[in-house]
């Protein structure tokens, strides 16, 4: 036996996603970010998407160009500290905002992808991000109710990955990867190397090929995917 | 204040400094300290941070800044770095404030109308944190006190704060609120209550100077 070979060009993969999609972005900060599979959905053209990533990245970079060509309009993040442009963008109504505290962003990922409903959490009680959401008892305890969050398409960044869609990932660049790689439709890996099955060793691959639908191998970085000079 | 605050970071225990003044407090640690230092992009055992030329451009912390890895240290995804802070293995967190009030509420994350990036990680690192000090300037840039009766700002979470550490003194935060613990050099107790506005308890003992 063998197993399928999934590799696909960028545009071929990218050429999926629809108007109005909800679409997933690994990464935090600059690493894990899909720079290239993000300009391909710029290109591409698709419009009035929602986006699910930690960040916004910083101007200019990443989510930025996807904000700046008009196609978001809702973004479900955690953070926008580093993109004035995406607060501006905010602040003017010109796209709406959807603050998680981080790590319940990461659980309703999570739980999309491991096929639940949603979970109860604590956090955020007492606070504004409490408002509107659904409260439970549980065990004398109060509760949260927080929905599991799915996506049409999860983008994602891997350093190695085979033609099965196994991924590696490296350093902090792992971040929302491995959880958004289980919690979209359609789920398409960019890697720096692209290998032949086996050519990842069977104990160093951090998401199964099952779950990517495409993988595209990148040429040489940009330098989007630098060291950032600040 | 920052060199005051490292003290409180005890041998063995595991440790988030948030973004700011906090990130700081790591550079009053000598460097075979024994502690394990985590950031929220996934990473236990952060080690020295390095300049963009040295820079591993896939390794930063939760603040952006370009870190390094020690004997020991771990990766992990977003949800393990917080299943870790919320099960309660954080021994001890230190953030920054906008206001601390006198039954420990905390707010750090918005000023309606003026600044609203979101919260990130902060209520849960302030929420589940086994021990939640803040490091702040006594007051803000207009003088006004950080350390309140109440918060009047949107809340970060509930009760959370056990210690403040500000340029002026170190306060508890107990059942009765403010409590004057240290004094810094050259700053007398008047002037501590002159820059706080809530009330604040001065023991009869003399007070420890930092």
């Amino acid at each position: 036996m063998k197993l399928p070979d999934k590799q696909s060009s960028v545009e071929a993969a990218i050429a999926h996603v629809k108007d109005g999609d909800t679409v997933m972005l690994g990464g935090f900060g600059v690493p894990g970010t899909p720079f290239t599979l993000i300009h391909a959905l710029v290109r591409h053209g698709a419009c009035n998407l929602t986006i699910v990533k930690n960040d916004a990245n910083e101007p200019n970079m990443g989510v930025d160009h996807l904000l700046q060509s008009g196609l978001v309009s809702r973004l479900i993040t955690t953070h926008l500290g580093l993109n004035a442009h995406a607060i501006e963008l905010m602040n003017s109504g010109q796209i709406k905002v959807e603050f998680n505290a981080q790590g319940i962003l990461a659980e309703r990922i999570r739980a999309g992808g491991a096929g639940l409903g949603g979970f109860l959490s604590d956090i955020g009680i007492g606070t504004e991000l409490a408002e509107g959401k659904q409260v439970l008892e549980q065990d004398g305890k109060t509760y949260l109710v927080e929905p599991a969050l799915r996506a049409n398409f999860a983008l994602l960044h891997a350093a190695r990955a085979d033609r099965f869609g196994n991924l590696a990932y490296v350093a902090t660049a792992r971040n929302f990867n491995p959880l958004m790689a289980m919690a979209a439709d359609c789920v398409i890996a960019e890697a720096e190397t692209v290998l032949p099955p086996g050519g990842l060793a069977p104990d160093d691959i951090h998401t199964t090929g099952v779950f990517v639908d495409h993988v595209a191998a990148l040429g040489a970085l940009s330098k989007e995917y630098a060291v950032v000079q600040r | 204040m920052v060199a005051r605050a490292a003290r409180e970071i005890l041998p063995g225990m595991v440790v988030n400094l948030g973004i700011g003044l906090p990130t700081k407090v790591v550079n009053h640690l000598a460097p075979d300290y024994p502690v394990c230092l985590h950031t929220e992009n996934g990473l236990t055992g952060i080690g020295p941070t390095l300049p963009t030329d040295q820079a591993d451009r896939n390794l930063i912390d939760a603040g952006g800044a370009y870190v390094s890895t020690i004997p020991g240290s771990a990766f992990f995804d977003s949800a393990t770095s917080f299943a870790l802070v919320r099960s309660g293995r954080l021994d001890l967190t230190m953030l920054g404030a906008f206001e601390v009030a006198a039954n420990g509420d905390l707010a750090n994350w918005k000023i309606p109308g003026k600044f609203s990036p979101g919260v990130g990680g902060g209520i849960e690192l302030a929420q589940k944190a086994r021990r939640v000090a803040v490091l702040t300037t006594h007051t803000d840039r207009a003088g006004n006190s950080k350390l309140k009766e109440y918060c009047t700002l949107p809340l970060t979470a509930q009760a959370c704060v056990a210690r403040i550490f500000t340029d002026m003194a170190v306060i508890d935060v107990g059942p009765d609120g403010f409590n004057l613990v240290e004094i810094a050099q050259d700053v007398s107790v008047a002037d501590v209550i002159d820059a706080t506005d809530a009330p604040l308890h001065v023991p009869d003992t003399q007070l420890p100077i930092f």
